[in-house]
């Protein structure tokens, strides 16, 4: 009866040895450990043996049934491993195979440039203030010291709009965002008229020029202009936040000057050029060789604005200045064709 | 306005200075150098990588290859009719070149020559811009045999050596040119092309910017002549003065001292017209002016010395218009008045021009002669036979100079001037300057004195700066002293006391202002001549102001970021459009209406964001897939008065609802509910609850039965639809549906968010679906709503989804199929579920008949 057993054992571990996929294998434990297993008969049989043989036979049975378990667990385990190395083996892809794409929404790069504008100036304290598009000559030239007929009018080509009987005053659409100065100092020094407010505004907008619509020109463009006045605020002032903000935005390393020009609006006035953030002033077709990129214009706000917005300019100063998201944007990704923005093509908005 | 550097060396010793340095001074002074064009000098090479300054252009000549040379004796060539052969001497050789230049030609044969001609030579080897082609293309100078005779030099035109596009002919120098001198030290030469700004208009001559930079550098500023009588530098002779008194020949009346404060006038006799020593026409064409003659070119000259313009009259022909009127006594009366409406002259470029009331006159008792400041009139003008020149210089309003010149569209270097504003006292050194070179090149007898007419003079306003001011505004410490010093530069009369100082305005300069206005003018002169640079970077020492934010622009912001998280592309669009263009969505009566647009088709101001938008699309049509958002103002007219600017924003989608790849096929196209559910998105991104959806006949530009209007606490915020049918025909679109939406910013801005969340339950929900079968009639937001009703808290979630229609659910019915979330803070069990459903099964057979669907 031990050599049967030892028969059983023998033949069906040597069985076991060429199964390699799950299903022999299941068919070998249902032939080898199942109901009708020459092994379960010898269980099925213990009752018919004699009480001397019974205890061997059982403990026999017993060993060789764990031997054929843990025999099956061995088995199955190396059995499935190489399932998995196989289906790894044959299930690779043709990584080349272009991604499967999303519809994705992007911000106009005007608006992403305003947001990255803005975005520091918020960082230094500035709050940001909208004022309207279409305005009145006052507010658009007057109370910034472009007096009718002044030449400096020659710098801003105007759209008017039709309006009868308005005299001196015409209705306009902005050409650049500083009414919004006058908005703003007039807004805030109402709430204290004898002691009116430190400022410290950021005001972007769509302005306006009359202008034909070429590839360097546009008759709309965005403008964030900054508004600081203050009773301790110096020229230095000014081309400390200045240089910091150019810092900020075209690179911690980024060379800056200050050149003096003129604006009505501001006096001492100044025109402030970067070092080309494209070739790093050794010249190239972006700065048209000069090695400098003009950024933005600047000044202290001139006296008669700052009257005008209810500041005595005996003891308030500040400064302002203006810049344009579009053009810094050209400069960037050297797009040489202002017409693009507002074309609204998606195969150029889709690049931002 | 271009300065060439061997005329502002006349005024400033530029020595130790390259052009680079001195274009850097002015340009941080606010004199922007906009380009350098080299016309001989040595310019900059940027080989090793250096930095760039300024746009350059141009070419430095070979001091070797390019000479001063003599032309001896012009020959015939043996072999060509047009050509000629020229023996000359380069100070070294002699040299036989071959020319056709025109210029020559009539000596061609001549033989020896009684008087050589001074000429520009180049030699074998020289860089040149080849003369012949278009444009301006350098080229080297090579050896060649042209019609049998060895070719290997040549004498030079300007466009050769880069002075301007002349090459009609050869450049012949003046007779004390020296034989054999480098070109380049002879006459090589740089010009600065400068940017004037408005208030810097007193710098737009020679003298001006040297003034300036004299100022910058602390040099010396020498000062052209003008003495009318005494010794003159340039030849060392004198300009003859003599011959009866101009007092006493002619006479001047102002009417109006506003529109002209001044008139100066002078008078030359005996002149001869020929053309000017080639020097000066050199420097007339590297500063943008062709020469004419001699008397032309000394107006023009003086204009870009000193800036003062002026105008020439051939005197004899203002004698002879005393005698037409039968006035015996031949003095000259000088009228100065505004135009009568109507009136009319002729300038001297021929034209008859209509003048108006705006415009001012210079006339003589005859009628009139000269539109003031502008341009000159035909019949008095300097011809070849002119004689006897009075030469005016005067003073006019600079706003209407500026009107004139705009209305009859004469821009010209004098009406640039004028318009932008010239001291009265340049007037009498205008004419005496011009008087100067005009003897001087003409051989003219200047007669004594002038006429001179100042009615207006200036207030050169007197400024009291202290050094506080110049602290408080410019952040500097500088002493009473240093800043007298700073201002006394550019010519103000200082007088220091303390710690303050008095400046006087110097007389050539109108852009002083007085009071608080004047001290700002005169701190940014001290803190220009101090130099930008020089002031410090400080970071501001002010309070911070209160922090009040922007809410509205930051709800702005936030309503984008959603959109494009929902893949929604934003685009903005011209303000400006057309009526036409708009009807084709919405038709408007009243527009704001630009009274100078630039074209018929952007000529008001839009009323419709959605037709902006729309026209984006169409501009995209063959795109597979459009979605496109914009937020922006639109403009409501207000008869005379400023327009409300409502803000608005609008979507549109069309084509392909899924991007295709390479294996996706569904080709299903956007459709209402791909909008509505990016609405619903978005609203509840801005945390508005209580948004209600119902069919609209509000806008006529959408499908009547594919229109939903959308509410917000009952208010309405929007519309939303597919375009009907009738409206997408009038654009250019492709075959699937465009779904758009408008809805009015301000009013969804306004409407209250709700922050509250539902709290997540750790207990485990039970989900159910249940399909009931109702009338078309019955909405899907009613049988949603009473299920959410009944089920009460418990029923978290309502999710229809499907809706079926066929012939066993019969006609006229349909099936709603939902999921249900059931969820409490315990465990449900299957009991407390189905109890539920079949409450809400109950309630909607009992509302709406319906009938679940087994």
């Amino acid at each position: 009866m031990l050599d049967q057993l030892n028969e059983i054992e023998k033949a069906a571990l040597e069985s076991l040895q060429s199964i390699t996929d799950s299903a022999a294998l299941e068919a070998w434990r249902v032939s080898h450990l199942g109901r009708s297993s020459p092994l379960m008969s010898v269980f099925a049989g213990l009752g018919k043996l004699s009480k001397e043989e019974r205890p061997a036979v059982g403990s026999g049975a017993n060993r060789v049934k764990v031997a054929l378990e843990a025999a099956l667990e061995e088995r199955s385990k190396i059995v499935k491993e190489a399932a998995l190395a196989k289906s790894l083996e044959e299930e690779s892809l043709d990584v080349t195979l272009p991604g499967r794409g999303v519809h994705v929404g992007r911000l106009h790069p005007s608006t992403q440039q305003l947001r990255k504008v803005m975005g520091i100036l918020a960082d230094m304290g500035f709050q940001i203030y909208t004022s309207r598009e279409v305005e009145t000559d006052e507010y658009n030239f007057q109370l910034l010291n472009f007096p009718p007929n002044h030449p400096a009018r020659d710098m801003q080509d105007t759209f008017f709009v039709e309006a009868d009987g308005r005299g001196d005053n015409p209705i306009l659409l902005r050409t650049h965002t500083s009414p919004g100065q006058i908005h703003a100092m007039r807004e805030y020094a109402a709430t204290n008229p004898d002691n009116p407010p430190p400022i410290r505004i950021a005001l972007p907008g769509m302005c306006f020029r009359y202008e034909q619509i070429t590839a360097r020109s546009e008759i709309q463009f965005n403008q964030v202009e900054g508004l600081v006045v203050g009773e301790n605020i110096t020229f230095a002032d000014l081309k400390g936040t200045l240089a910091d903000f150019a810092r900020r935005m075209f690179g911690q390393h980024a060379r800056v000057r200050f050149r003096a020009s003129y604006f009505p609006f501001t006096e001492p006035s100044a025109e402030v050029d970067v070092e080309c953030f494209v070739c790093g002033g050794k010249g190239c077709g972006v700065c048209k060789n000069s090695g400098w990129l003009e950024i933005l214009g600047c000044g202290m706000v001139h006296p008669v604005v700052l009257q005008n917005g209810g500041y005595d300019p005996a003891r308030y100063s500040g400064f302002a200045w203006g810049m344009g998201p579009e053009r810094q944007l050209m400069l960037r990704y050297k797009i040489d064709d202002i017409r693009y923005f507002w074309g609204n093509d998606l195969r150029f908005l889709e690049q931002f | 306005m271009k300065i060439p550097i061997s005329w502002l060396k006349d005024y400033i010793d530029l020595d130790g200075l390259s052009v680079e340095d001195i274009a850097r001074k002015l340009t941080l002074a606010g004199l922007e150098v906009d380009e350098i064009k080299y016309a001989g000098l040595p310019m900059p090479t940027y080989k090793g990588g250096e930095k760039h300054e300024f746009k350059t252009s141009g070419i430095a000549w070979d001091k070797e290859k390019l000479v001063v040379a003599e032309i001896r004796e012009v020959k015939e060539h043996p072999n060509a009719d047009r050509l000629t052969l020229l023996d000359l001497f380069d100070g070294k050789e002699n040299q036989t070149v071959l020319t056709g230049a025109p210029n020559i030609f009539h000596l061609k044969g001549t033989g020896k020559l009684a008087k050589s001609i001074k000429v520009a030579y180049a030699k074998e080897g020289t860089m040149l811009y080849d003369g012949h082609a278009e444009g301006l293309q350098l080229m080297t100078l090579k050896r060649t045999k042209i019609r049998g005779v060895e070719s290997y030099s040549m004498v030079c035109s300007e466009k050769e050596l880069g002075i301007s596009e002349e090459h009609e002919g050869i450049i012949l120098l003046d007779d004390d040119a020296p034989v054999g001198m480098p070109l380049a030290e002879y006459m090589g030469d740089a010009v600065l092309d400068i940017s004037i700004v408005p208030n810097m208009a007193r710098n737009a001559n020679v003298v001006g910017i040297a003034r300036e930079l004299a100022a910058l550098t602390g040099r010396e500023l020498k000062r052209p002549t003008m003495d009318n009588g005494r010794r003159t530098k340039k030849s060392g002779q004198s300009s003859a003065v003599n011959g009866q008194s101009v007092t006493e020949l002619v006479e001047i009346e102002i009417t109006n001292p506003e529109l002209n404060p001044r008139f100066v006038a002078g008078l030359i006799r005996d002149i001869e017209i020929k053309p000017s020593p080639y020097y000066i026409q050199r420097r007339l064409r590297l500063a943008g002016i062709r020469p004419i003659s001699n008397i032309v070119d000394a107006t023009n000259y003086a204009m870009l010395d000193i800036g003062q313009p002026l105008h020439a009259f051939d005197y004899d022909v203002l004698v002879s218009r005393v005698g037409q009127i039968g006035n015996l006594s031949h003095k000259i009366k000088i009228i100065t008045r505004a135009a009568k409406d109507g009136e009319k002259l002729t300038t001297l470029d021929g034209k008859e021009r209509e003048l108006t009331s705006a415009n001012v006159l210079v006339c003589d008792e005859k009628g009139s002669l000269a539109m003031a400041g502008v341009m000159g009139g035909a019949e008095s003008e300097v011809t070849d036979k002119t004689r006897n020149i009075l030469l005016e210089g005067a003073a006019w309003n600079f706003i209407n100079i500026r009107k004139t010149a705009k209305q009859h569209n004469l821009p010209s270097e004098a009406s640039f001037r004028f318009s932008r504003g010239v001291h009265p006292a340049m007037a009498e050194q205008g004419v005496k300057r011009g008087l100067e070179l005009m003897a001087e090149w003409s051989g003219g007898q200047i007669a004594p004195d002038l006429v001179d007419v100042y009615l207006l003079k200036p207030k050169d306003p007197t400024i009291t700066v202290t050094t506080k001011d110049v602290k408080r505004l410019l952040g500097i410490d500088l002493t009473a002293k240093q800043i007298a010093e700073l201002l006394t530069r550019l010519e103000f009369k200082c007088t220091v006391d303390k710690n303050s100082v008095k400046a006087k305005t110097p007389p050539h300069r109108l852009d002083i202002g007085e009071g608080a206005i004047g001290l700002a003018d005169v701190l940014e002169e001290v803190a220009r001549v101090y130099g930008y640079d020089r002031i410090p970077e400080t970071r501001m020492s002010d309070s911070l102001p209160p922090q009040v934010g922007n809410p509205r622009h930051e709800w702005e912001e936030h309503a984008r970021d959603i959109l494009t998280s929902l893949g929604v592309q934003e685009v903005v669009s011209y303000r400006m459009t057309s009526p036409e263009r708009e009807s084709r969505l919405v038709a408007h009566d009243e527009y704001v209406t630009l009274a100078n647009p630039i074209a018929p088709e952007r000529r008001v101001m839009r009323r419709s964001l959605l037709a902006s938008l729309l026209e984006n699309v169409e501009k995209n049509a063959r795109a597979e897939s459009i979605s496109m958002f914009e937020i922006g103002s639109v403009f409501e007219p207000n008869k005379n008065d400023l327009p409300n600017e409502p803000r608005k924003f609008a979507i549109a989608m069309t084509g392909l609802r899924t991007q295709t790849a390479w294996d996706v096929k569904d080709s299903a196209s956007f459709d209402f509910y791909d909008m509505k559910g990016r609405l619903e998105l978005l609203l509840s991104g801005l945390r508005l609850a209580s948004v209600s959806y119902t069919p609209t006949d509000s806008a006529p530009f959408l499908h009547p039965g594919k229109a939903a209007q959308v509410s917000v606490n009952g208010q309405t915020v929007g519309v939303f639809g597919e375009l009907h049918p009738l409206v997408k025909e009038k654009y250019d679109f492709e075959d699937s549906p465009v779904i758009v939406a408008e809805f009015d910013l301000d009013a969804l801005r306004n409407a209250t968010p709700t922050y509250g969340i539902a709290p997540v339950s750790e207990f485990p929900p039970v989900l159910e679906d249940i399909a009931v079968i109702v009338d078309e009639s019955v909405t899907a937001e009613r049988v949603e709503g009473l299920i959410k009703q009944t089920g009460g808290k418990i029923v978290t979630r309502v999710r229809l989804f499907d809706v079926y229609r066929d012939e066993k659910i019969g006609a006229g019915k349909k099936s709603l199929a939902y999921n249900l979330t059931y969820q409490s803070e315990k465990t449900l069990t299957d009991a407390e579920a189905a109890a539920i459903r079949t409450k809400i099964v109950k309630r909607l057979e009992h509302e709406v008949g319906a009938k679940l669907r087994s």
